[in-house]
């Protein structure tokens, strides 16, 4: 194990209230907290522990975005990264693209690893990953929750509907992350001065020949139907009766 | 006419029934011709379930002995080369869909729709963004095939009555073998399947204890409920992961949903609100849950619920 590729994605903080713009084109965005997309977060950690297990390991974070995703890319060198790439673009890339630009990146850097989320908490769309092994024709692992290194393979414990999957994939393969993987380290300050010196790359997708166009247009955005708010019982004899009479129990 | 291919979930002896609710989705795609395609060791007895759903006109299997178990690397070159007769691929967005589809997607070099909660035609569909706190309309390209994962938690399942005709089929397509299946481990009970389940009885962290979600199981085989958790409850260890409600564990659309100690995150919420009756028991009363839940109770679950489950049935 020589080097670990860590995808990353910009998205709205995990913990600001989503509204959508009036007009329905989309979501408000402006002044908005932005952050790395919290699964990201897991897989950068999990590739820095396999980097402090290891020796001689280099881990690269590569993101595509605006130019401001420089500072979720200087937010993972201080994490620990020991460099980064910015794909950039002002173009939002459907994970099919973003696939495409990973292994464009993936065929100059040889990672052994390509660790990423599972999923992206703006789109939800839980692609990328998976995309990215079908056309780097390597094995894929997803939902992680516990990963072990050995010669030349990886053994993945899965988060799946029925449980927990053990699978084995040689290496070099894609590996997404689920939320029980690890638990992603705090920043110290000394660390986000290093950071500062460490090489963060920008690059295009022209320069890397990955073509932004879409497939899917989204052509109305809206909030969500609304539950009616219910009524309190006022203790549990009443609730039983309600769910009686409802011919819920 | 649509030629639609839905890639069925099962585990060699039972139909999935996220299978029969992508045949509803299906049936939303104008002038659709329903297939669906079973990979598998042996799928003769999954085959036969598959084919008595109505509307499903054929029912392809796939057998081979490196399709024992379903990894998506040894699957979806499969699909890819099946799907050359169809228009749209759909298939569950459960743990098995949503890893193979966008495999395939990949293969094909084509988009996927992920989470399709309603069809509003052969190209365009809803689907659910940020936890469920937008929704998008979204065209796909009709010069493409379609690929798309279906919420189950959208669609009722397709009925039974039908009589599709049933097809072996031979692919001769290299399958890969860097990616081997190891083992499982499932915390399989004999309470309903906390995914298709009518009655779901859920904890959150106020339960503090694995012990203490005792109390839940005591109410939910009362009732015939499955019983899931928070994702609060889950990371404090006292539910496994395959109990997680919500927008990173399982969507769910029971008749009714008993929240038990639960805030009601927004990611929670994403998970549940499909249900019919949504059912709280908080003892904050200015909880989120209290927002969407149908009927509330304020008070000390470590009273109520035993009090509920010894009320009921009596």
């Amino acid at each position: 194990m020589q080097k670990i590729m860590v995808c990353i994605k910009r998205v709205v903080d995990y913990n600001v209230r989503i509204r959508v713009k009036p007009d329905g084109s989309g979501v408000m965005l402006d002044g908005v907290k932005m952050s790395v997309n919290p699964f990201d977060e897991i897989a950068l950690e999990e590739a820095l522990r396999i980097k402090e297990r290891g020796s001689n390991i280099e881990v690269v974070a590569v993101s595509i975005g605006v130019a401001e995703t420089q500072q979720q890319l200087r937010t993972a060198l201080a994490m620990g990264a020991d460099r980064a790439i910015l794909v950039q673009t002002d173009v939002a890339v459907e994970p099919l693209t973003a696939a495409r630009t990973f292994l464009a990146v993936a065929n100059k850097e040889n990672p052994d690893l390509i660790l990423l989320g599972k999923q992206a908490i703006d789109d939800d769309a839980n692609q990328t990953g998976q995309m990215l092994a079908a056309i780097w024709e390597r094995p894929q692992a997803t939902y992680a929750s516990k990963i072990e290194i050995s010669a030349g393979c990886a053994c993945v414990t899965r988060e799946v509907d029925a449980g927990l999957e053990t699978i084995e994939v040689d290496l070099p393969a894609v590996v997404t992350v689920d939320l029980r993987l690890n638990e992603p380290r705090y920043v110290k300050l000394p660390d986000i001065m290093k950071a500062k010196k460490k090489p963060l790359d920008v690059t295009s997708l022209d320069a890397l020949g990955v073509s932004s166009a879409a497939q899917h247009k989204t052509v109305k955005t809206e909030p969500p139907a609304q539950r009616q708010k219910g009524v309190l019982v006022k203790d549990v004899a009443e609730l039983a009766l309600v769910l009686k009479n409802k011919g819920l129990i | 006419m649509h030629k639609v291919l839905i890639v069925g979930e099962h585990d060699g002896r039972v139909l999935n029934p996220a299978t029969a609710k992508c045949v509803t989705c299906a049936q939303g795609i104008p002038d659709a011709d329903i297939t669906i395609v079973l990979l598998g060791a042996d799928t003769s007895q999954v085959a036969a379930q598959a084919a008595s759903l109505a509307a499903v006109k054929f029912v392809l299997r796939v057998d081979r002995p490196e399709n024992a178990h379903p990894l998506a690397a040894v699957f979806a070159p499969q699909v890819a080369a099946l799907a050359a007769d169809y228009s749209h691929i759909l298939g569950p967005s459960t743990s098995f869909g949503k890893d193979l589809l966008p495999r395939v997607g990949g293969l094909l070099g084509v988009a996927q729709v992920s989470d399709l909660m309603a069809v509003e035609g052969a190209y365009r569909f809803r689907r659910p963004i940020y936890a469920g706190n937008a929704i998008v309309t979204v065209e796909a390209d009709s010069s493409r095939k379609l690929i798309a994962t279906v919420r189950v938690a959208s669609f009722q399942a397709a009925p039974g009555g039908g009589n599709a005709s049933i097809e072996s089929k031979t692919l001769a397509v290299a399958l890969p073998t860097h990616t081997r299946y190891v083992g499982a481990k499932s915390g399989s009970t004999d309470r309903p399947d906390l995914q298709t389940a009518a009655r779901v009885v859920s904890g959150g962290r106020a339960l503090g204890s694995a012990e203490n979600f005792k109390l839940l199981f005591s109410l939910a085989d009362k009732i015939g409920a499955a019983v899931g958790a928070s994702r609060a409850a889950v990371d404090a260890g006292f539910a496994p992961n395959e109990m997680q409600v919500g927008q990173t564990g399982k969507i769910i659309s029971p008749e009714m949903y008993i929240a038990i100690g639960i805030s009601g995150a927004i990611q929670h919420l994403t998970g549940i609100k499909d249900a019919r009756t949504i059912v709280a028991i908080n003892k904050d009363g200015e909880a989120p849950i209290f927002e969407v839940a149908d009927i509330g109770l304020v008070g000390d679950l470590f009273q109520i619920v035993p009090e509920l489950t010894r009320l009921i049935g009596t």
